[in-house]
């Protein structure tokens, strides 16, 4: 019964502490869809107190309205009472997804994705070698050609559309060793988390942020043995997946012995930040979690600290460059301001600030793929604001909200006016051309 | 529930997508912001017109239906809660603003404008709408007129009452009322507008408005100023009225309060302090600076231990990171946080805050006072928990001896929350057997079958009158 395992999964003092005052609502992308109040953080925390209290039954409206919320979190930094909603959601989902019984297909679909394939990293390598081959092959063309991407929801087939070139190569064989050597002075040893997806489809942005950081004066190690962060699992409701994760990538990063643990996605980061959370009922993981815990950072908040701003080249012209964040980077890992500060130290860069680049774009995970409707609104909304930026580049600093973009862009027809580049990506080609 | 027959009339009237009556829709209309007030109405309808609210009042009357009329429920008062059940009446659809006249410098508004759209719009073209009651972002104006909202700028620039022009209305019976209008003169008759503001929407429901706007101050500067003795700082504010100076802002924040704010948010404030006054003023540059130089010479002269003046825009952040961060520091201490707003005139700020600090220890309870010292609005504070039932009837013992107090010393029950569900008890020791009997009668000529927001403002019983001979 979903209503027992909503009793035994919610933290009931958390929901306790809401007190209701409203403030979430204004930063709730579904609330300002809807304006319905069940369709807000303080709506959504309602229900599920009164689903604990006794007052009423989880029933399926119930279990759409979670569904429905993104994610995103931006509710978080604006809460007074310091509600760890992002937590009650995942909470919710875990036990929606214990009772819940699944077609067939979606069951198999779910099994292989969270249980053989995102936890497996050598399969998802060659995953991504069969994915280069459809690229690269002749066989993609083919298919645009012959329209099969028509009979695919809109949505698939943007993304099919955007899909950056996959590699089969990870960043350990791209590097040929686990260890690579600061330039210079050493003044950090990093653990790199490469991520599953990350490695496969952002693979040249993992080998910058290698480079960045080497330059920078960090030993780097690619930690053997880490996993996907699980952070698509937690969402989805399979945090026992999650927690069987999380104690692989701590198992492997106190082995490597790191000072500092860093990710380049948002979403990734606010995950590995979050496992003495996760793990806090596991006495024997818990204080390797907390170990891990603390050490993880954004990419942007290490660069800030390390490099000097005189160490990027102009851009070879001058460009306008706007960003949006990730919302994971910005409400789980509380980062803002480290990116904008890079980007506005660029030469011959103009930063220009993007109305509501602190609202999801409707990426969210997989969120664009099951919530269609809702996932292209947000995008329309955010699309607006971005072309009135008139920016050249559009930074983000996560690979949903990247894919997302792009397929933003090209949904507005701003191709060719307007590229969606990962903040790492675009530092790496103002890197001083002789550190390289 | 309803029967079928009367949500199918609603149903007609708006359209199924805004007449809700599943579960998850009755428990998200069921709350506003007061703690541990909940009731479930029988169903949820959001109109988009006037017209649409006729019917629907129309329905209601037909079968004796109550209605509560909503905004965004950020209310403190369980202004909005459905005691009796009935038809939860959602405004928030009817969210446009209809015009700004730049002539008459009126502002015309319908009633789920939110109230911080309301200061983006017009404060774009030089122009002020000064209340600012805290859930500014989320409240709507339909709620800050029927609850007569206050907020930061009361002392110098009034409440919501005061930008009031005209209203229109949707009565009990389904008729319309228009009063006021662009008029800044107009004494045709009862004051029909006065009247309903404040109202609590147990009158009539509000569809419209007219508001004031003046123009807008060409710039703003702010201070802290903090005191060693409660007393020295509740001087400086007498003293800095009876130098002829209003100041926009005149914020103060007790020891505990402090405490808690420094240690939520290392701001470097100093914890060993009574108190902290954080004063602002408003308008030409050069007056502005004048009042800011006397202000601080007479912070001075009351032995403030430290005085900051803020330089930057990023200063004056700073300066107003304390104020702003007082309840998110507070409601973070325990699970249930309870703000009440009891009022007393400004000269009587320091034995009102001594009052509060001797009942809080009597007690045994946490309750920590900010509050706008400007006029006398205090926001004693309660860090509880709604599960502790021993420690909440402390707490309301507690709350009844600070009302008293605040009436005691010439002061009022609640300075700009409203009476609502919470403080229906305590109503008559303010205005007297008399008052509520005149009250009543106002209530019975707007709403004879009580369809309005039932059992709000008047409670079945009024709580017996505390007594303690405080020497």
């Amino acid at each position: 019964m979903l209503k027992e395992a909503l009793i035994e999964k919610l933290d009931y003092n958390e929901l306790s502490n809401c007190m209701r005052c409203g403030f979430c609502q204004p930063a709730c992308p579904t609330f300002r869809e809807t304006g319905y109040e069940a369709a807000s953080p303080r709506g959504r925390i309602a229900l599920m107190k009164a689903v604990a209290d006794g007052v009423m039954q989880p029933d399926q409206d119930f279990v759409d309205q979670m569904n429905l919320c993104l994610g995103c979190r931006a509710c978080e930094p604006v809460c007074p009472a310091g509600v760890p909603y992002g937590q009650l959601i995942e909470q919710t989902r875990e036990a929606i997804e214990e009772v819940q019984e699944h077609p067939t297909w979606v069951k198999a679909v779910r099994k292989v994705a969270f249980k053989h394939l995102f936890p497996r990293q050598d399969r998802m390598y060659r995953l991504g070698s069969m994915l280069r081959f459809y690229q690269k092959s002749g066989v993609q063309k083919a298919v645009r050609k012959l329209g099969v991407m028509r009979i695919l929801p809109k949505q698939l087939g943007e993304m099919e559309a955007i899909m950056p070139e996959a590699s089969g190569t990870g960043l350990k064989k791209r590097f040929g060793t686990t260890v690579i050597p600061a330039a210079g002075e050493r003044k950090r040893r990093v653990g790199m988390f490469h991520g599953c997806i990350m490695d496969v489809l952002f693979n040249e942005t993992n080998v910058n942020t290698v480079r960045l950081l080497t330059e920078a004066g960090c030993e780097v190690v690619i930690a053997e043995g880490q996993v996907c962060c699980g952070a698509l699992h937690a969402h989805s409701g399979e945090r026992e997946e999650a927690r069987g994760l999380a104690r692989k990538n701590i198992a492997a990063f106190r082995q490597a012995d790191v000072d500092v643990i860093v990710s380049n996605a948002g979403g990734c980061g606010a995950m590995l930040q979050e496992y003495d959370h996760l793990l806090a009922n596991d006495p024997q993981w818990h204080d390797d979690a907390k170990w891990f815990a603390e050490r993880v950072k954004d990419i942007s908040e290490l660069l800030v600290e390390l490099v000097a701003p005189e160490t990027w080249d102009a851009l070879p012209q001058s460009k306008r460059i706007t960003y949006q964040s990730s919302c994971h980077l910005r409400n789980g890992m509380k980062v803002t301001k480290e990116p904008v500060h890079l980007l506005q130290s660029i030469p011959g860069a103009t930063y220009v600030q993007l109305r509501e680049g602190d609202r999801c774009c409707g990426s969210a995970g997989i969120y664009n793929l099951v919530q269609p409707e809702m996932a292209g609104n947000l995008l329309n909304e955010k699309m607006q604001h971005v072309a009135a930026t008139q920016a050249d580049i559009l930074v983000t600093s996560n690979p949903g909200c990247l894919l997302q973009m792009k397929a933003g862009i090209k949904r507005a027809g701003l191709e060719g006016q307007m590229e969606a580049v990962h903040l790492i990506d675009l530092l790496a080609r103002v890197q001083k051309k002789a550190a390289q | 529930m309803l029967p079928e027959h009367i949500r199918s009339e609603l149903r007609a009237i708006v359209g199924e997508q805004y007449c809700l009556d599943r579960q998850e829709a009755l428990v998200a209309y069921s709350y506003d912001a007061t703690p541990m007030q909940q009731a479930l109405p029988d169903v949820v309808v959001m109109p988009k017109s006037t017209e649409e609210v006729q019917q629907v009042m129309r329905v209601a009357a037909g079968h004796q239906i109550p209605i509560v009329t909503r905004g965004a429920g950020s209310n403190l008062c369980a202004g909005t809660i459905p005691v009796g059940g009935g038809i939860v009446l959602v405004l928030s659809r009817m969210n446009q603003i209809l015009e700004i006249d730049e002539q008459n410098l009126t502002i015309t508004v319908q009633p789920g404008v939110r109230t911080s759209d309301i200061h983006q719009a017009v404060e774009g073209r030089g122009l002020f709408y000064p209340p600012d009651p805290g859930s500014m972002v989320i409240s709507t104006i339909g709620g800050n007129i029927a609850l007569n909202s206050g907020g930061l700028r009361g002392l110098k620039y009034g409440t919501t009452k005061d930008y009031v022009l005209g209203l229109e209305a949707v009565l009990p019976n389904g008729e319309v009322i228009r009063t006021g209008g662009k008029l800044m003169k107009d004494v045709a008759g009862y004051d029909l507008t006065k009247l309903l503001v404040g109202s609590e929407g147990t009158l009539a429901i509000i569809t419209q408005a007219i508001l004031k706007l003046i123009p807008k101050p060409q710039t703003q500067r702010v201070m802290l100023a903090m005191f060693a003795d409660m007393a020295q700082a509740a001087r400086s504010v007498s003293d800095i009225i009876a130098n002829r100076i209003i100041p926009g802002t005149l914020e103060f924040l007790d020891q505990g309060t402090i405490r808690v704010v420094e240690d939520f948010k290392q701001i470097g404030l100093p914890t060993d302090v009574a108190a902290i006054l954080l004063i602002g003023q408003d308008g030409e540059p050069q007056a502005v600076d004048r009042d800011m130089e006397k202000i601080a010479a007479i912070c001075k002269n009351n032995e403030a231990v430290q005085i900051k003046v803020a330089t930057t825009p990023e200063e004056a952040d700073d300066v107003m990171t304390a104020r702003r961060s007082a309840l998110a520091a507070l409601s973070r201490m325990r699970p249930t946080t309870i703000l009440e707003d009891a009022t007393v005139p400004r000269a009587e700020i320091a034995p009102m805050v001594a009052a509060i600090q001797e009942i809080t220890e009597r007690y045994g309870l946490h309750i920590c006072t900010f509050g706008h010292a400007g006029d006398g609005n205090l926001h004693p504070t309660c860090m509880t928990d709604a599960r502790n039932h021993e420690e909440i009837e402390r707490v309301e013992e507690a709350f009844a001896e600070i009302f008293a107090a605040a009436i005691d010393l010439g002061g009022t029950i609640t300075g700009e929350h409203g009476v609502g569900i919470v403080k229906a008890p305590y109503l008559e020791w303010k205005v007297g057997a008399a008052g509520i009997e005149v009250m009543k009668g106002i209530k019975k000529a707007f709403d004879p079958n009580n369809l309005l927001n039932p059992g709000k403002m008047f409670a079945k019983e009024t709580r017996n009158r505390v007594v303690v001979n405080r020497a």
